[in-house]
């Protein structure tokens, strides 16, 4: 730690800081636009100037820009300095210049950096008399607006764009006050992580364009703690509600997490929730036809069904841990079915086994952003679990930056660490069967059959630790790429492996495991970290439930008769006929779901379950890492979530323990005790009788609006405001008034600071952990055991002459089930489609965009053709869960002919 | 014996002076354009909807009487969806008005708006939007605002240079 004076009290920094990141850890108001904590200070704005003295003698002193002025012991800062304050104002009202006069209008306004900082620094009126500037806005994509007239060319957007996030179709263009940030045309924005330009800007240049559809100010929303459901990665988020419709998601702050920025899916993704798919009611199938009934008739004809039958349950991996768990509960553990597909069950088990007994530490992304090596076998993370690819981007630094710091450069001084580093990027091998958006970072790059894959990886594992299983007949080839590989990841300090379920190849999954453990008997800090393919996925699997497979046999053989199926889409999981057969032989089939599916369209009765903001619940993450999240608002309709659904069930049915059921608290508490391994989940968040000074914390901001308005035209009698009895949150604006502990704030504000930005008054430290540590409780550690090398490297790939091997291709936008159904999400999916490399095409007379007729085993299906010249040969691309295509389990081989 | 006399000869002589009582409704009181009354939403001086549904005023209510929704035209023009104030529950301070950047919502000298049944004093859009400028007849915020709608490109507001050329090498 360094001492010096602010503003002649002394203080204390760590040393690696500069002064404004110092500052801001203090507690000081010090304007800033261009630095940002995650992308570190360029000097370019000049609002942060302060003073600083030579010694306590020096009465004139120099102004310096506190961003790009390290801490160091003794130095004298004045941030009140008359002059230094005057130079601020100053600043700010030449960027002011061509500010349109548009704040009314403007969807930033309410939370805009730059109307927080013109109020700092105390500029209200414009002498500037001139014309002002004008620029014409772009087209980019459904989820940005542009409104390039608000700019103050702080160069924050291309520097998230381009330097942090890897994009390539984004840039400045133009001199002096005539800047323009934009693409070279009109058109959608490329990179994933486009979004965070929204929060990045510190004005409305580009604001979020589906919450343009039905803006409300941040003032006027309800937020609450919550949790992406969009993939596994479990990024935390802050979801807002008005009048009943979830209006937009905002990134919330987790350091071990999400840190600054979300991806596209993530954040625009939300939109399912006010579709008009939304089941709102109860259903029941009177003469072959789902008809709307009330609550209590749907309960009561529950009641009579399961008084004559015995029931199985199917759970899902994107319900919560409460809601697999009650459904557990009700139909037993025998009767619990997992609701995905058999194989990839069998695979996330062994992921788990192999996180849990093995000695190797899966990382959170923080941890992955600090690695310097990466390996990643088989998947292509940007489509998968997006928000990692941005950790990995910022993992490809390490290696370099290390020579920033042999040169005493502070890594903070962006700038300067970039021109060191130039484009050089550390260790960083993909291997894949196509391209991925991180093949620009690579140091190698393998594209092989998923079996190829597995070979590399235990050939690498057996570069590193010769007791590691020995690959037969490698090529010289692959001997060489893997030794290459080996050697760079024994050079590393933190090296990283990436697998996970994606290609649906076991021996994938075992060599990555391989390749860490060999990595740790050298004697490295080695990580391993496996992708899930859904939000729940890890804790669906903690509850050990059986294959879904064998519930035909239980429903077939008689011994039940009902399917409860919660939160599943089961033709998304299992062939067709399989799932026909199913809910044929059952004699009654209930779905619990939040949208209208193919499932629930065949249920005899369907019950309204609640989504991520209409309730509350726990997920576990890829990283094994259980997180809560909290009901935003509480629907109209008789929608409720699942778990309460069940506990109404089995009350109707005179199942006594549904009494101790009241809260979710009861249900976490019931679950610990059954299943241990959940034990952690207890303390993931303070439980519901919780208060700070006495009192909740609210979920509406202070300055929430129109409470005697909204409900008058209906009845000019304001009712009482609903009461949350399961969380120590309010529905109002009523409550603690100051910061609550970090896994309760439902969004940041604090005096002064309406933007985004006042995430910096919540931290410990700039851009460190939030207040009492970062949300989540991690339940998967590594096991305390030696490595012990377990499978064998499979069999080469050999091409068939008259089959492909199909293989997986995913989709950020597309492949989810749940986002597919927002409308902007939807409009960037693509349409079904078979990818062959060229030589393959031209073998079979296929040229790019003809109709291929594909056939597997008896299903046929017309798709048309994409050429990807990276494929390799005898291999076929066959995109997963986008709708329209026909479900089938990858890899598998299939006939391809012109149709 | 003194007092009562005082009294009665202080009642005598208010016979004389200028009466201060108002026969309303048959007679009016003169009402300052300033007085805070019954609310409404005016228009601009082409006949737009001045409102651009900022919320501000919605946000500075003190008893939060206001609730709206803003939307769009296709041209890029904001308005509410709806508007609604409440006015069982008005206090008629007026802060609305002093919030408002485009002038929309002004109180009016009116104060007669009583009803029997407080439901009736939910007053929606229809109810508010009166046909003329109101007290500010020259003003349109839209003039001013840097952003583009139906009948005004970019660079057409005040003030304002024509579209920067982004190909332009000129210094």
């Amino acid at each position: 730690m360094v001492k010096f004076y602010v503003d002649n009290r002394l203080v204390e920094a760590h040393p690696d800081q500069s002064v404004l990141q110092a500052c801001l850890t203090l507690g000081y108001d010090l304007p800033y636009f261009c630095w940002h904590p995650a992308m570190g200070s360029v000097g370019a704005c000049r609002q942060c100037a302060v003073k600083q003295y030579r010694d306590e003698k020096d009465t004139r002193g120099k102004i310096v820009m506190s961003c790009m002025t390290p801490v160091a012991d003794g130095i004298r800062i004045s941030i009140a300095d008359s002059e230094a304050a005057a130079f601020r104002a100053g600043m700010i009202e030449g960027m002011m210049q061509s500010h349109p006069h548009d704040c009314p209008v403007c969807d930033e306004g309410g939370e805009c950096h730059l109307q927080d900082m013109t109020v700092m620094t105390g500029h209200n009126y414009r002498r500037y008399r001139f014309n002002k500037r004008t620029f014409r806005n772009q087209y980019l994509g459904p989820f940005l607006n542009h409104e390039m007239n608000r700019c103050i060319q702080c160069y924050r957007c291309v520097r998230f764009y381009s330097d942090y996030a890897g994009g390539r179709d984004f840039a400045v263009k133009g001199i002096r006050n005539l800047v323009f940030f934009g693409r070279h045309e009109d058109g959608v924005l490329e990179n994933e992580f486009a979004g965070n330009l929204a929060e990045v800007c510190p004005t409305g240049v580009f604001t979020d364009k589906t919450h343009k559809r039905h803006y409300t100010r941040k003032w006027d929303m309800r937020f609450a703690p919550s949790v992406c459901v969009h993939c596994g990665i479990g990024c935390n988020t802050s979801p807002g509600e008005r009048y009943g419709v979830l209006r937009r998601i905002v990134n919330r702050y987790n350091g071990e997490v999400n840190e600054y920025f979300l991806c596209d899916r993530g954040r625009f993704g939300y939109e399912f929730v006010n579709s008009q798919k939304r089941l709102r009611q109860p259903l029941i199938r009177i003469n072959a036809e789902l008809r709307p009934v009330s609550k209590d008739t749907a309960l009561e004809r529950l009641k009579d069904i399961m008084a004559v039958g015995k029931a199985i349950g199917i759970g899902s991996p994107r319900a919560s841990l409460e809601g697999n768990f009650a459904l557990r509960s009700m139909v037993g553990s025998d009767r619990f079915f997992a609701g995905i597909a058999d194989e990839e069950h069998r695979l996330l088990r062994i992921i788990l086994g192999l996180l849990r007994q093995g000695p190797v530490r899966t990382p959170c992304l923080r941890e992955i952003e600090r690695s310097d090596a990466v390996l990643i076998l088989g998947e292509d993370i940007t489509q998968v679990a997006p928000r990692m690819a941005l950790a990995l981007r910022q993992l490809a630094r390490q290696k370099p930056l290390e020579n920033v710091k042999k040169w005493k450069i502070p890594l903070w001084l962006d700038y300067a660490a970039r021109e060191l580093v130039q484009h050089e990027h550390g260790p960083f091998f993909i291997a894949s069967p196509h391209s991925t958006k991180l093949d620009d970072l690579v140091t190698e790059i393998y594209r092989a059959a998923p079996s190829d894959i597995a070979r590399l990886g235990y050939a690498v594992a057996h570069a590193i630790d010769n007791a590691a299983p020995e690959v037969i007949g490698l090529s010289d080839e692959l001997r060489g790429l893997a030794e290459r590989i080996a050697q760079d990841l024994k050079d590393a300090e933190r090296p990283l492996i990436v697998s996970g379920p994606s290609l649906h190849s076991e021996p994938i999954i075992r060599a990555a495991a391989t390749v860490a453990w060999a990595l740790l008997h050298h004697g490295k800090h080695a990580a391993l970290s496996y992708t899930a393919p859904e939000a729940n996925s890890m804790g669906l699997n903690l509850m050990e439930p059986r294959k879904l497979g064998e519930a035909l046999a239980v429903i077939e053989s008689g011994e039940a008769d009902i399917v409860f199926i919660l939160e599943n889409d089961l033709y998304r999981r299992a062939p067709r006929s399989f799932v026909d057969r199913l809910l044929s032989a059952a004699r009654h089939v209930v779905s619990l779901d939040s949208l209208m599916n193919p499932t629930a369209a065949r249920a005899s009765l369907v019950l309204p379950a609640a989504t991520f903001v209409e309730s509350d619940g726990t997920l576990v993450s890829s990283e094994g890492r259980a997180q809560r999240f909290f009901r935003v608002f509480i629907p109209r309709e008789s929608i409720q979530s699942s778990w309460q659904w069940i506990r109404d069930v089995m009350f109707w049915a005179g199942r006594r323990e549904a009494l101790d059921w009241e809260h979710l608290d009861n249900v976490k508490l019931d679950m610990v005790r059954t299943l241990p391994a959940l034990g952690g989940v207890v303390d993931i968040a303070p439980s519901r009788n919780f208060r700070m000074a006495d009192a909740k914390i609210p979920r509406e901001t202070h300055r929430y609006s129109g409470r005697t308005a909204i409900d008058a035209a209906v009845d000019v009698s304001e009712p009482k405001p609903p009461e949350d009895q399961e969380a120590p949150l309010s529905f109002t604006m009523e409550g603690y008034p100051q910061q609550p502990p970090a896994p309760l704030i439902p969004f940041f504000w604090t005096p002064g600071w309406n933007s985004y930005q006042a995430v910096n008054k919540f931290q410990e430290e700039i851009a460190g952990p939030l207040r009492g540590g970062d949300p989540g409780v991690r339940l998967i550690e590594q096991g305390k055991g030696r490595e012990i090398y377990t499978g064998t490297p499979p069999e080469a790939f050999v091409p068939r002459p008259n089959e492909r091997l199909l293989v997986p291709m995913y989709h950020i936008f597309g492949s989810e089930e749940l986002s597919a159904e927002a409308p902007a999400v939807a409009e960037l999916a693509p349409k079904p489609y078979i990818a062959l490399n060229g030589n393959d095409a031209d073998t079979l007379g296929l040229k790019d965009g003809d109709d291929v007729l594909l056939s597997v085993n008896e299903l046929n299906l017309r798709l048309p053709l994409r050429l990807r010249h990276e494929l390799p040969p005898g291999i076929a691309g066959l995109p997963v869960e986008l709708a329209g295509s026909e479900r089938l389990y990858l890899p598998t081989w299939g006939r391809v002919s012109k149709a | 014996m003194l007092s009562i006399l005082r009294t009665l000869w202080n009642v005598f002589l208010h016979i004389s002076r200028k009466r201060v009582t108002i026969q309303y409704p048959e007679e009016k009181p003169y009402m300052a354009p300033r007085s805070r009354h019954r609310i409404i939403l005016s228009r601009d001086p082409d006949g737009g909807e001045r409102c651009v549904a900022c919320y501000l005023c919605a946000a500075v209510c003190p008893v939060d009487c206001i609730a709206l929704q803003a939307t769009e035209d296709e041209t890029g023009r904001r308005y509410p969806e709806f508007f609604r104030i409440n006015f069982s529950r008005c206090i008629f301070c007026g802060f609305c008005e002093e919030a408002c950047p485009t002038y929309a919502i002004q109180l009016t000298p009116d104060f007669e708006m009583c009803e029997y049944d407080r439901q009736k004093l939910v007053y929606e859009k229809e109810d508010l939007l009166i046909s003329g400028p109101g007290k500010y007849p020259g003003y349109n915020f839209w003039r001013m605002a840097g952003v583009q709608i139906g009948g005004k490109d970019k660079g057409q507001s005040e003030r304002e240079d024509p579209p920067t050329d982004l190909c332009g090498t000129l210094p």
